[in-house]
């Protein structure tokens, strides 16, 4: 695909307004398992997608190729013609041409993991002679979208966004320990430190006890605090909340932007110019939803507060639902960031733990009430008990469920925030920065057997 | 009678796979396969009665798979092209070369016979792309007006999925295949807020079918009756008691049953979880490879059955993405384990063990541009040949609970702990139904939980019932599938109040 697509496609446009996506995803990728590659893969995948407006209807259409570029204009005005007013219909946003709109999408090829595939496999035959075996995948994507409006709007945006997971496994009951980073070329993964931390892991499992169901003083790291975060902002639409079905409702119609949710200084955020999350700085829409709206294609994000010193400051906001309740334009951004202005290491919070859990990370997560956006999952690949300021064993797996809306007001520590891999979501919302919380009563519902 | 697509037949598929092949071969490849895969999808959702999206759009693509020097390489591409799958072939090998020092099981593939030239459609009266949207967003939207009539009604969101599935496959050793497939999965979830700010929600029970639009007119499915039962049902549900945690009797309606089917042996049962290729994912299972033939699953009644067979099952092909013939088997008999779902590697790799050494049929890839995983077949728990009503099995709980409608789900990485909920869930005294019960659910460990299977219900209680989305593998690959069961009934289950869960 290509910016000439977009130009094409525009200039065959008969409907009152057009925005047209075209998008190319370039990805390679390595799969392995007990100590040998399992899968492995390069891909090249094309889309555009033409949206047309005719009398504030909206039709929508989209294709792999753009062999028949014309058919394709005209089935998504034919849908617009036959629809009806859209709920969020409004003006597109205008814009300039920005001038790298032209470029081509990057090439992606499979060199670009050369020299991790080397390290990996010098970790696998080190995990073969100590009797460990590993698993994991490794991808590397370079995604790039071209969009464009009958309203003047020229936007291009390329990014790669690479991601390793490891898991180690041992003989002893139980033994496993997971790692992952996110990146964006590579030559920040350091497969040997990975390979140490989860050895290091393993090694605390030396020693196993088994622990009952119950509430526990819980260090969740920054894994398991990103999927908890990136599930609570996956509730954070203001329509929904504003119709009184969200954890964020109030009667009558409102919302509660405004309420403590968690400590003073606290700050849940989301924004496109990150340098260490960098996210595409405009929104995209190919369909609209409590979320997001296809109008707003191209307006630019900026960086939004979530929550606010500790209080619920936004919730995403399309420019319809603002417009309509009257509330500031707060469009959803590809990436999150939770700081409570914390400077301690999950280690160095280990150090002041009396008595708790170190998590590694959470699995399985899913809603069981919305009301009050109770979440169920399991911990996963180390569950560790912490006496007197150190990991002293490895303990059972458990089932939680606790609200993440909740619980962050029960936080009696942040810690640093740092770039994480979120791992449930991983392949979805890669762009995370996280501290490690302490939770004084998290909720293990029942003990899982599993490994 | 449905016809496979003009659309998808102007693709140069065995032009493109028979330059693949060749030029895959001439790469130094000792199995070759060329899949052509088209999805046409149209999803359309509707918010209190007002068409809120509607996307349609067509994803088609090409895929090179081949075995160098015993190890995979596969690469795929939007563009299909002759000149493209030679590109893609040499790419596979390129690939297959950068991943072979990482390798250390060669891969061999289990045999089959060649099926030249085969044609396969699913079973569908009208292709849902036919009909103008037009037609269904004024279907839709009056399902959504005749609720939102209700005082007990708030809020009506109303989606529905579509899917027109193609794959052309052609292998190395002559196999080619051309198939279609339909699905449809609709959804009405009704809503009810509450002036004190609490909300409660019931969705429809129907399940996701491989049909086509006749299905939202009263084929397999009575709409009317459910959407007029609705309001009712949600404004009891919303007045409910809160259900006393504590352990019960279940009397799991298939509408519920079939999700726990998918979850504690639908996916126990793959042997690559039970090989732990997905150990740094999906996870792996507890039904170990060892255990083949002595694990007790579950109690004698259990019978479960490995499909790709079944007419609108979401699984149901002709041949799989391995060029292998759809078939059924059992996975578990008289509550033993005693079968896999298995692709051709897997079937090689562990021949003696299965007894065997032919693969039957699991392969399966979402799109063109991912590999084919082992995925699941239709697993479906068999119903008793002159077995119980609902209302007979009912009749024999002292204390218990009818749990209707499938909601949230969670299972542990070895598909041991799970935990379940639904949509209405009706308590049982003396072998009757008393009324609505709410922040039900219900968590046990695989083996004691189908241990505790009391009774399956006869064949006139079975249903299909399903999922389009179920996840496995990375880069992240979904599935449809479809689970029929009975009504059954299980003893004495750990049963929770999610409100207190909650610490409420």
């Amino acid at each position: 695909m290509s910016a000439d697509v977009v130009e094409r496609a525009l200039a065959l446009s008969r409907a009152d307004g057009c925005v047209v996506v075209a998008g190319e995803t370039g990805r390679v990728d390595l799969r392995w398992a007990g100590n040998s590659l399992t899968t492995d893969g390069a891909a090249r995948d094309l889309s555009v997608v033409v949206i047309s407006v005719v009398d504030g209807a909206v039709g929508v259409r989209s294709a792999s190729s753009a062999d028949d570029l014309e058919d394709l204009v005209r089935a998504s005005e034919a849908a617009a013609r036959a629809g009806s007013p859209a709920q969020d219909a409004g003006p597109l946003v205008e814009g300039p041409a920005a001038a790298d709109f032209g470029e081509p999408a990057p090439a992606v090829s499979i060199d670009v993991l050369d020299r991790f595939a080397r390290e990996l496999g010098a970790s696998l035959s080190g995990a073969r002679s100590d009797g460990l075996r590993l698993y994991g995948y490794a991808s590397h994507t370079v995604s790039t979208t071209w969009l464009g409006s009958s309203t003047g709007l020229r936007l291009r945006h390329s990014a790669p966004t690479g991601y390793v997971e490891l898991t180690a496994k041992d003989d002893s009951p139980g033994g496993s320990s997971w790692a992952g980073t996110s990146t964006r070329d590579w030559t920040d993964v350091d497969v040997p430190a990975l390979d140490a931390e989860l050895r290091r892991r393993l090694s605390w499992g030396r020693r196993r006890v088994d622990l009952p169901a119950g509430r526990y003083e819980t260090l969740l790291p920054p894994s398991a605090v990103a999927d908890l975060m990136v599930s609570t902002y996956w509730h954070m639409a203001g329509r929904d909340a504003a119709e009184g079905r969200s954890p964020f409702s109030r009667p009558g119609g409102r919302t509660r932007v405004g309420e403590r949710l968690g400590p003073p200084g606290l700050a849940l955020r989301g924004d496109p110019h990150d340098p260490e999350l960098a996210t595409t700085p405009f929104a995209v829409a190919t369909s609209s939803s409590s979320m997001s709206s296809v109008f707003d294609n191209g307006l630019p994000l900026a960086a939004t507060d979530w929550v606010a010193d500790g209080q619920l400051a936004a919730l995403v906001e399309t420019r319809a639902t603002a417009h309509e309740r009257a509330v500031p334009v707060t469009p959803y951004v590809h990436n999150l960031s939770l700081d409570g202005g914390g400077t301690a290491s999950t280690d160095e919070m280990v150090a002041c733990t009396e008595r708790g859990l170190l998590l590694t990370c959470l699995w399985y997560i899913r809603e069981v009430d919305p009301q009050t956006l109770l979440l169920t999952g399991l911990t996963r690949d180390g569950v560790f008990l912490v006496e007197e300021g150190e990991v002293v064993a490895a303990v059972n797996n458990f089932r939680f469920n606790d609200s993440p809306v909740d619980l962050l007001g029960r936080v009696t520590e942040v810690g640093r925030a740092e770039r994480t891999l979120p791992r449930e979501m991983s392949d979805y919302f890669t762009w995370v920065r996280m501290p490690t919380l302490r939770v004084p009563d998290f909720h293990m519902s029942s003990v899982s057997q599993a490994s | 009678v449905p016809a496979l697509d003009p659309a998808f037949l102007a693709l140069p598929l065995r032009e493109a796979a028979a330059t693949g092949l060749t030029a895959g071969a001439e790469a130094g490849a000792s199995h070759v396969d060329v899949r052509v895969q088209r999805l046409r999808g149209q999803d359309l959702s509707m918010r209190d009665g007002r068409l809120e999206s509607l996307h349609d759009g067509v994803s088609a693509g090409l895929a090179v798979r081949v075995v160098v020097d015993g190890t995979w390489g596969f690469a795929s591409s939007s563009v299909v092209t002759v000149e493209e799958a030679a590109r893609l072939a040499r790419q596979a090998a390129d690939v297959a070369r950068t991943a072979r020092p990482l390798n250390a099981d060669p891969v061999e593939l289990a045999d089959e016979p060649v099926h030249r030239d085969q044609t396969w459609l699913s079973a569908y009266d009208i292709d849902p792309f036919e009909v103008e949207p037009s037609q269904k967003t004024a279907l839709l939207g009056e399902w959504s007006r005749r609720l939102l009539g209700s005082p007990d009604v708030s809020h009506v969101d109303v989606s529905l999925e579509q899917v027109l599935e193609q794959t052309f496959y052609a292998d190395s050793a002559g196999t080619a295949t051309t198939q279609q497939r339909v699905r449809m999965q609709p959804r009405v979830l009704a809503t009810r807020v509450d002036p004190s700010g609490s909300f409660e929600s019931m969705r429809t029970t129907a399940p996701p079918v491989g049909r086509g639009w006749e299905y939202l007119t009263g084929t397999g499915w009575d709409w009317d009756d459910e959407l007029d039962q609705l309001p009712e049902r949600l404004a009891e549900k919303a007045r409910a008691r809160s259900v006393e945690p504590g352990r019960y009797d279940l009397v799991l309606d298939p509408t519920n049953l079939w999700l726990t089917i998918h979850e504690s042996v639908g996916h126990a049962t793959e042997l690559d979880r039970a090989l732990g290729y997905e150990a740094a994912y999906a996870g792996t299972s507890f039904a170990t490879l060892d255990r083949l033939g002595t694990l007790r699953y579950g109690s004698p009644v259990m019978h479960v059955t490995g499909d790709r067979t079944t007419p609108h099952g979401l699984s149901t092909v002709g041949f799989d993405h391995e060029g292998v013939a759809a078939q059924e088997w059992d996975l578990v008999r008289d509550g033993v384990l005693v079968g896999y779902q298995l692709d051709r590697r897997m079937a090689r790799q562990n021949a003696q063990v299965l007894g065997g050494g032919r693969s039957n049929g699991c392969a399966y890839a979402d799109s063109h541009a991912h590999v084919p995983l082992q995925r699941m077949p239709n697993v479906s728990l068999q119903p008793a040949a002159g077995g119980p009503s609902t209302q007979e099995l009912i009749a024999g709980v002292e204390r218990g609970i009818y749990v209707v409608g499938d909601k949230s789900w969670s299972i542990d990485m070895q598909r041991y702990n799970f935990q379940f909920t639904g949509q209405r869930f009706y308590e049982i005294r003396a072998g009757r139904l008393a009324g609505q019960l709410k922040d039900v659910a219900y968590q046990a460990s695989t083996p004691e939980f189908w241990g505790s299977l009391d009774a399956v219900g006869g064949p006139s209680t079975y249903l299909l019932g399903g999922a389009f989305n179920c996840g496995k593998g990375q880069p992240g690959q979904i599935a449809p599938v479809s689970h029929g069961c009975p009504v059954a009934l299980f003893r004495d289950v750990s049963v929770l109040n999610t409100a207190q869960e909650g610490g409420r």
